[in-house]
């Protein structure tokens, strides 16, 4: 026990120290918690990810004080909100962009970790954790996207909800349980406000807690993907490349957070519907139940996936394996410790052979992702040699075998891959 | 056992067996966890069952009486029941005609799949009378409700013969709700139980007692 050696504190933080572990909790993670110190902006994102968080649920509880969760008039409330309520178009516009900027930071903090191999071991389970809170994070996507009751609000949580009724057997009893009437409803509507504010964001701070505390364990990942752990000062135990969370990394995460919160800012104020990708225009209109929307289509850090479940063909009657595909290709991120076997952790050291099938699956995701936003024949249809398919849909196809192939031929590639020998010590 | 032996002679005071009876702790660990396992499992029924459509929404499920003598040969009426939009598709006698000329590129053309109609609609047009199909517009495939493209042609190709679109992800059906081959919708769109009170006038929701 570090805290053993010091003179114990005077004072109130002495007499806290004797009821609480205060002094020791700050040495522990922040003052004597030694991160690598060859950081790079990369290792924003993860506290970038943390500030987020914190504004959804400050802007949050606002929202609730106005909302109401009923089919009748959450419309109306949101309107409301937007027009009568002192503040509440900036404190509406903070939520709506925090949603997209939360995917934004996840998405690259998530990436992060696959340049430098921040899954492999001994940091596994801290990926676990992580990919749960990015299911958690789309969850609290879904559910809170209902609440504005539009058009696109009524018709995605159909769409969604849908996909469980296509599971066999058991599937039309449990999205009639999960919307609790014969089609998405007042009902509806009042659960998933259930869900968003109180179910999923509990969860999500546990998840977020065990995440913390398994990186704490284990302690940071480099861009070099090499544990500092292993070389420590004889005398002290402190590791070589190590420098204190606190104040080095406090203060840049700093500097982030300003960068950050100047773009955040910008957008709410000067294009909080980010051209309909944030916010999108059918759902300036109230739902109508016997009526889609001539174009639908989930907000942008859905629509891979999305791409994908339009991508897979029925089979044997049945829309169940584009469904299967969809969340497979979600759920698949979690395999990633066990399928790369490469010898070195971060991309620096990888060969050519990695680097290509990273960049094809950067691609994909992309591709996919511009696809999952535009209708399937926006690239017209070829010609009856092609049983006149849409150009898109076989696009699509493509490129969901590329996504899968990343994953799947990842033992293979990895293994064959010719890696650089890896430096004793970081590099800056 | 040396522990029991202790017990009988000094059966008051409480001392601490010798050996532990490790056979009898893991019952008695096993039939703890057990009956804590039912105990949640039933707790859990009313906050599961709490979850499924209430008695309101079971209620108001009810069949619709719907008046059809004011949709036009030619055109679609859409009514509501359970909420979901169910079209009443008035065909021209050309239109009903089509439907026998494309068989071949329809996944169910015969109307196989008996959960999508009643008995009574298993026939070519999938209807009571020849010219007007009563079916739930909701698409099959996830839920969307298609757009009535019901002219022949038009933004939908020249092989166009009228039908219904879905602008979710692109199903195409016929002016009797069958699939087009090809579709994301696995199946024929589901014609709901309905029957003439009158001439004009359509109850949905319910067959009548003998099929028509």
């Amino acid at each position: 026990m570090a805290d053993n050696k010091v003179q114990p504190s005077k004072g109130l933080m002495g007499w806290i120290d004797a009821r609480f572990p205060l002094t020791s909790n700050i040495k522990n993670h922040l003052t004597e918690y030694y991160a690598p110190k060859n950081f790079n902006f990369w290792y924003f994102f993860g506290s970038l990810a943390m500030l987020v968080l914190v504004l959804q649920i400050v802007t949050g509880i606002f929202l609730t004080m106005h909302y109401k969760p009923d089919a009748e008039q959450a419309f109306a409330s949101v309107e409301y909100i937007m027009r009568d309520v002192f503040g509440g178009n900036i404190i509406r516009y903070m939520h709506s962009t925090g949603a997209s900027m939360f995917f934004i930071v996840v998405y690259l903090h998530m990436f992060r970790s696959v340049i430098y191999g921040s899954y492999r071991s001994p940091r596994e389970l801290k990926w676990l954790f992580g990919v749960a809170i990015f299911l958690c994070l789309m969850g609290e996507a879904f559910f809170g996207y209902l609440l504005p009751w539009g058009q696109m609000s009524y018709w995605g949580a159909q769409v969604i909800v849908n996909l469980f009724s296509t599971i066999p057997f058991i599937g039309p009893d449990l999205s009639e349980w999960l919307r609790g009437d014969y089609l998405v409803s007042d009902a509806t509507l009042n659960r998933f406000f259930a869900f968003h504010v109180i179910a999923l964001p509990l969860v999500l701070l546990g998840l977020v807690a065990a995440h913390l505390i398994a990186l704490h364990e284990v302690g940071s990942n480099n861009p070099d993907g090499i544990e500092i752990k292993e070389k420590k000062d004889k005398q002290t135990g402190i590791p070589l490349d190590g420098i204190p969370f606190h104040p080095y990394y406090t203060v840049k995460d700093l500097v982030a957070v300003v960068v950050f919160l100047i773009v955040f800012v910008a957008i709410i104020c000067f294009a909080p519907e980010m051209g309909g990708y944030f916010l999108e225009a059918n759902n300036f209109i109230p739902a109508d139940s016997l009526k889609t929307p001539s174009h639908i289509a989930p907000v942008w850090y859905f629509t891979p996936y999305y791409s994908i479940l339009r991508a897979v063909p029925p089979i044997m009657n049945s829309q169940f394996p584009g469904v299967a595909a969809m969340g497979l290709s979600v759920i698949v991120f979690a395999l990633l410790p066990w399928l790369d076997k490469s010898p070195v952790k971060s991309i620096r050291y990888r060969g050519k052979l990695y680097k290509r099938w990273l960049t094809a699956f950067v691609v994909s995701f992309l591709v996919l992702g511009y696809l999952g936003t535009v209708p399937s024949n926006v690239w017209g249809q070829f010609g009856t040699w092609m049983g006149g398919a849409d150009r898109a849909t076989v696009v699509a196809r493509i490129f969901t075998v590329i996504y899968f192939a990343f994953f799947i031929l990842m033992p293979w590639y990895t293994a064959k891959d010719k890696t650089l020998p890896v430096p004793e010590r970081v590099t800056c | 056992m040396s522990d029991t032996k202790i017990n009988k002679n000094n059966a008051l005071s409480f001392s601490t067996p010798s050996v532990v009876d490790q056979e009898k702790r893991n019952f008695l660990v096993t039939a703890t966890a057990c009956t804590g396992t039912i105990g949640v499992a039933v707790a859990a029924i009313p906050f599961v069952g709490s979850m499924l459509p209430s008695e309101r929404a079971k209620a108001a499920g009810a069949p619709v009486e719907v008046d059809i003598s004011k949709v036009q040969s030619g055109t679609i009426f859409t009514a509501e029941w359970r909420g979901k939009p169910v079209w009443i598709i008035h065909r021209t006698d050309e239109q009903t005609a089509e439907l026998a000329k494309h068989n071949n590129q329809l996944s169910d053309p015969m109307c196989e799949v008996t959960s999508q109609q009643p008995t009574y609609c298993k026939n070519s047009h999938r209807s009571i009378k020849e010219n007007i199909s009563v079916v739930v517009g909701i698409c099959t495939h996830l839920g969307c409700s298609p757009t009535p493209k019901m002219q022949a042609g038009g933004d939908m190709g020249d092989n166009w013969t009228g039908g219904f679109f879905c602008p979710c992800h692109g199903s195409k059906f016929d002016l009797a709700g069958r699939v087009f081959k090809g579709s994301p919708a696995p199946i024929n769109l589901v014609v709901p139980p309905h029957q003439y009170l009158t001439e004009t006038t359509i109850l949905i929701g319910v067959d009548a007692k003998a099929e028509v």
